[in-house]
């Protein structure tokens, strides 16, 4: 029979995953059981720890706010707006909400009955592998995270160089300085506590002179002067002045025709009036993100949220101009995450300033998932967890407090940067995250003893953790006890095994694109869970199974694994080679789209581009074969 | 002759139409929240009554604030009516390569599906009054149900100050716009009734401001207008 609105309610549901990834017969029915369900603005629809309902929901006009209330403090968890989905992990893990929402405005939605998309995703391995993902990661869809990030529009406004020129330069305001008497000894005590490289001299609040690096260089450890002189001694002057309305090439050609690395910024541009600021050659080089170093600098030196925030989008910019330039991939991806864990630990430094005493006793912060794999290019979500060192059971609850205050303070700092909360909680500010080294390595354990569905999920997660701040012999001692608990069981490495072999091949469904011309998946392809999953897990397990502790890079473990199993030396190497393409191809078009890059549109893509992902394909199905072959997966198939 | 007939068929009352009567009988208090009503509309040759015939029925069933896709009902009539000139509007040709009923199994499943919930349309007198004279070709009397019109309500959920035209009739594309409905499927009789039906789920609100309206109270039809 004819369904109107089924149909148009299909029409809907087919442009968002995991919908897109269903037949429509499938999907027909799947619409055909749909609740419109309108809510108000301010409405809530279930709330924190409330029963899970029969339906979870997909936003079809308007936003959905889901907030978390800890311990009195609610905050904002996501908004969902048009083809997300919520609500679906508690149904299908029995487990009460962990979230509170409510119409942020207007809105409609479609429930769907959990008993019709049940069937249907543990019958579909594409379904399940989404939701396995997004389940991990986040609640929705990640890549509608990653869409959201502020990251990759950033990019499109500022790649136009012309915007560039017309920018006013960054400088520090309310300038270090010294006066004319300070003895030179305290003006390099003062530029090193502060990290700075040049002091203002001020006489009146006006600049008479600087002092940089270069003249404590040629005129104290010389020996032309002595340590004890006036810095009026030695100073440079008179100094380059400027408005604070300098715009970048102002400065910029301001600094050559001086050769000062320093302008001083006053009231009225000139050395007659009041210092308001001073600009590095260092600040315009950041301004212009173009070289990590001086961005390793300047994070290190960053004492407010908004600089390391600014830094970040740098860092952004400094990708796409990395991309451009053709440099070796691992190379970029290296030093951009090398640059994303400064930031983090910055962040942590500048958190711990703020407790109220020292850590009571030895900590380790660690990143996971994909930023511990030091892999996350665009993407821009925290998974992070702390250890910390064994205490007495009666010390235990208030040396947990500690670094969850730590913690949340941290993960609200990150956030402020322009991480995005991780929606499933998996943050440092999660109690069962932020536990003792006995708690973890029972958690671990505990998923390798009795692997069920979650602990397979969280420890493709967790199991990819790296050290990021803090006492590193934790971590050691974590990694250690995971070896001796995987030697003692081999089924769990099976598991993980299966679920990787349950991935489905990209070779197959890339052909059928390829013959099909007006085939249902004729839009999109997945690059992330159908060709990049498949190696980064199959790259864990095996490294897993040798028991051998290296980096979590995918890469480096190809690498490591190349050198371990000689015999298998060619299939890893081609790997690693495909991994490298397809993670560069993933950013790429992140980039292109001003998104995460993770759906690409088949069509886009070129003949020569599509042979290329063809290739990097071939190795998935032959390291899937040695994987069948390893864990004896023929009779589980 | 033509009186006898009349009276035969009147004392043969099929099966369906009295269990139809039968659901009228017994009396429930009733609340908004937990009533299910069926929103529906209809496609016709033309605004006839006598002379036009329905093409289509679409209706679908609204409980809470809730539409429920899986209670709806789509049909299309074998008519031997037919108006070329209506056609654009409906889209529906005379040969159309869909399942149709005749008038009689047509009325059957609406009836089946409407039982006793009260009927919601937009200019509803319409609807009914057609859907009336199909049932009265088949000797059968009116339908009982109770009825609301989206085209009054939405008046009624309007301030008064806002009323600039108080005898304005608002068309369902009207509606739509101002209630921010994405008119999509219109003119078929299943896309207008699932318009209709978003509409009587934000106009509901509207009217319960203070949250004491009753089911009663929607039936209210203010002659002050």
């Amino acid at each position: 029979m004819k369904n109107t609105i089924a149909e148009r309610i299909l029409d809907f549901l087919k442009n968002y995953p995991p919908f897109n990834i269903i037949s429509k017969k499938e999907l027909r029915s799947i619409a055909e059981q749909v609740e419109v369900i309108y809510i108000e603005k301010g409405t809530p629809l279930f709330s924190q720890d409330e029963k899970p309902h029969r339906l979870f929901y997909i936003v079809h006009k308007g936003a959905i706010k889901l907030t978390q209330e800890d311990t009195g403090n609610t905050s904002i968890i996501d908004i969902c707006d048009e083809g997300d989905i919520f609500g679906l992990r508690p149904l299908m893990l029995k487990e009460n909400y962990l979230m509170h929402a409510e119409a942020n405005e207007e809105s409609i939605l479609y429930g769907i009955p959990l008993d019709i998309f049940k069937p249907l995703s543990e019958k579909n391995k594409n379904i399940k592998n989404y939701l396995i993902t997004s389940f991990a990661s986040n609640v929705k869809d990640p890549s509608i995270i990653e869409e959201r990030g502020n990251t990759s529009s950033y990019i499109a406004k500022e790649n136009n160089t012309d915007l560039y020129n017309l920018q006013k330069a960054v400088f520090t305001k309310k300038p270090i300085s010294c006066k004319p008497t300070t003895i030179v000894k305290d003006v390099a005590l003062t530029m090193r506590s502060h990290s700075i490289g040049a002091m203002v001299v001020v006489k009146n609040k006006k600049p008479i002179g600087i002092i940089t690096s270069k003249d404590l260089r040629d005129k104290i450890v010389t020996g032309d002067y002595d340590i004890s002189s006036e810095a009026q001694t030695i100073m440079s002057t008179p100094v380059a002045t400027a408005t604070e309305e300098i715009t970048i090439p102002e400065a910029h050609i301001a600094m050559l025709k001086h050769s000062a690395s320093h302008i001083c910024i006053t009231k009225d541009g000139s050395s007659k009036s009041k210092l308001t600021g001073i600009l590095s050659l260092h600040d315009l080089v950041v301004s212009l993100g173009s070289n990590p170093s001086v961005l390793i600098k300047e994070i290190k030196r960053a004492k407010k949220s908004k600089h390391l925030r600014r830094i970040r989008e740098k860092v952004a910019l400094l990708l796409n101009t990395y991309l451009e330039q053709e440099l070796p991939f691992a190379h970029i991806a290296n030093i951009i995450s090398e640059i994303n864990t400064v930031i983090i630990i910055r962040s942590i430094e500048l958190c711990l300033l703020k407790m109220e005493g020292p850590p009571p006793v030895k900590f380790t912060w660690v990143a996971l998932g994909s930023q511990g794999r030091r892999e996350q290019l665009l993407r821009s979500d925290q998974d992070n967890a702390l250890i910390f060192e064994d205490v007495p059971k009666s010390k235990f609850k208030v040396t947990q407090d500690y670094f969850l205050l730590l913690s949340s303070k941290v993960v609200k700092y990150l956030n402020t940067i322009g991480y995005e909360y991780c929606p499933a909680d998996m943050m440092a500010s999660n109690p069962k995250w932020c536990t003792s080294l006995t708690h973890w390595k029972q958690q671990f354990d505990n998923w390798i003893l009795k692997p069920d569905e979650s602990g397979i999920l969280l420890s493709s997660i967790f199991f990819d953790y790296e050290f990021i701040y803090g006492s590193q012999d934790l971590t050691d001692k974590l990694t250690k006890s995971l070896f001796k608990t995987l030697n003692t069981d081999n089924y769990f490495l099976n598991r993980l095994a299966k679920d990787i072999i349950d991935k489905p091949s990209p070779v197959g469904f890339f052909r059928q694109f390829i013959v099909e011309q007006d085939g249902e998946h004729k839009d999109f392809f997945n690059i992330k869970i159908r060709a990049l999953m498949p190696l980064i897990d199959a790259a864990r397990i095996l490294i897993l199974s040798h028991k051998v502790s290296t980096s979590n890079n995918t890469l480096q473990r190809y690498k490591k694994l190349a050198e371990l199993e000689p015999q298998n030396k060619d299939l890893f190497n081609s790997c690693e080679r495909a991994f490298r393409t397809l993670l560069k191809f993933k950013t790429e078009q992140g980039i292109l789209n001003g998104d995460s890059g993770k759906l690409i549109q088949l069509e886009s893509l070129t003949k020569t581009e599509k042979l290329k992902l063809k290739r990097a394909f071939k190795p998935i199905k032959e390291i899937q074969e040695l994987l069948i072959f390893r864990f004896n997966l023929k009779q589980m198939l | 002759m033509n009186f006898s007939l009349f009276n035969f068929k009147r004392n043969s009352i099929p099966e369906f139409w009295k269990q139809y009567s039968a659901l009228f009988k017994k009396k429930e208090k009733q609340s908004i929240s937990d009533t299910r009503f069926v929103v529906l509309d209809t496609e016709t040759t033309g605004l006839n009554f006598k002379k036009d015939r329905i093409l289509c029925i679409g209706a679908i069933a609204v409980k809470g604030n809730k539409i429920f896709i899986n209670d709806s009902l789509e049909i299309y009539l074998n008519q031997e009516i037919f108006n070329p000139k209506t056609v654009k509007i409906h889209g529906i040709l005379k040969s159309e390569r869909i399942k149709k009923l005749n008038e009689k199994e047509a009325l059957i499943q609406f009836i089946d599906f409407i039982k006793d919930s009260p009927l919601i349309a937009h200019h509803a007198g319409f609807d009914i009054g057609i859907l009336n004279a199909a049932l009265r070709r088949q000797n059968l009397g009116k339908l009982k149900n109770k009825v609301l019109d989206t085209g009054i309500l939405f008046k009624r959920s309007k301030h008064i100050v806002n009323i600039i035209t108080p005898n304005k009739q608002y068309s369902l594309d009207e509606l739509a716009s101002e209630l921010k409905i994405t008119p999509k499927d219109r003119h078929t009789a299943a896309g207008d009734a699932f318009i209709t039906a978003l509409a009587f789920l934000k106009i509901v609100p509207k009217l319960n401001k203070d949250g004491k309206m009753k089911y009663k109270d929607l039936f209210i039809n203010p002659m002050n207008y």
